[in-house]
């Protein structure tokens, strides 16, 4: 049964990430891009989460972690970037 | 594991996984951008805890000792979703919006995107 599920919720999240996508490809304006692009790090930490499930294994918590700490980072950077023309002043 | 554990673990993972399509699908669907920012602090919240409290619920019943350190992606999952937000939506008014389209600020100085901060003013 917990195998269907990650599988479902998987799938879930693939689909959510191509639907980012497309925002990114089509996104009007930069903040519309900033925005799928904080979703699909958000959507590849749920992942992560889900294959260290799938595995049975802790290891992939400290890979989250990690690339929930980067996406922040990154997407406060590219809003800097966006507002001020540059990133540290 | 039992059969409640698993119902429990498999309830929680369809549960997240159907937030976070909602969550990009409002990001798809919604027209404004402003609107945009809804769609996603579904995947963010609902989404990422529901797959963290079913990895916990999954851990505990395979070691038999409970892990608190998922709960810390979600705390700074939390802290951080709101400033990110703020950012965003701060590059929205900056790019598109013009100090004229927005309303008064109702204090003595203007909106912080377009006006230096109070201090600079003070000194000079």
């Amino acid at each position: 049964m917990i195998t269907y599920a990650l599988i479902f919720a998987a799938g879930c999240y693939g689909l959510a990430l191509l639907m980012n996508l497309w925002r990114i490809v089509k996104g009007p304006n930069p903040a519309d891009r900033i925005l799928a692009l904080d979703t699909m790090v958000i959507d590849v930490i749920a992942l992560l989460v889900l294959y260290g499930i799938w595995q049975g294994t802790a290891i992939y918590f400290e890979a989250a972690m990690l690339v929930a700490m980067v996406g922040f980072v990154s997407t406060v950077a590219y809003c800097r970037f966006m507002l001020r023309g540059d990133i540290i002043e | 594991m039992g059969f409640v554990t698993e119902l429990l673990i498999a309830v929680f993972l369809v549960i997240s996984g159907v937030f976070g399509l909602v969550g990009s699908y409002g990001l798809i669907k919604l027209k404004d951008s402003v609107q945009r920012l809804h769609g996603p602090t579904k995947a963010t919240t609902l989404g990422v805890g529901g797959v963290l409290i079913a990895s916990m619920i999954y851990f505990f019943a395979q070691n038999g000792q409970l892990s608190v350190h998922e709960l810390l992606i979600t705390l700074f999952l939390f802290l951080t979703a709101p400033i990110t937000a703020n950012f965003i939506a701060k590059t929205y008014v900056a790019r598109h919006l013009r100090p004229r389209d927005l309303p008064d600020s109702t204090s003595e100085y203007g909106w912080s995107v377009y006006d230096d901060p109070p201090e600079t003013i003070r000194d000079e």
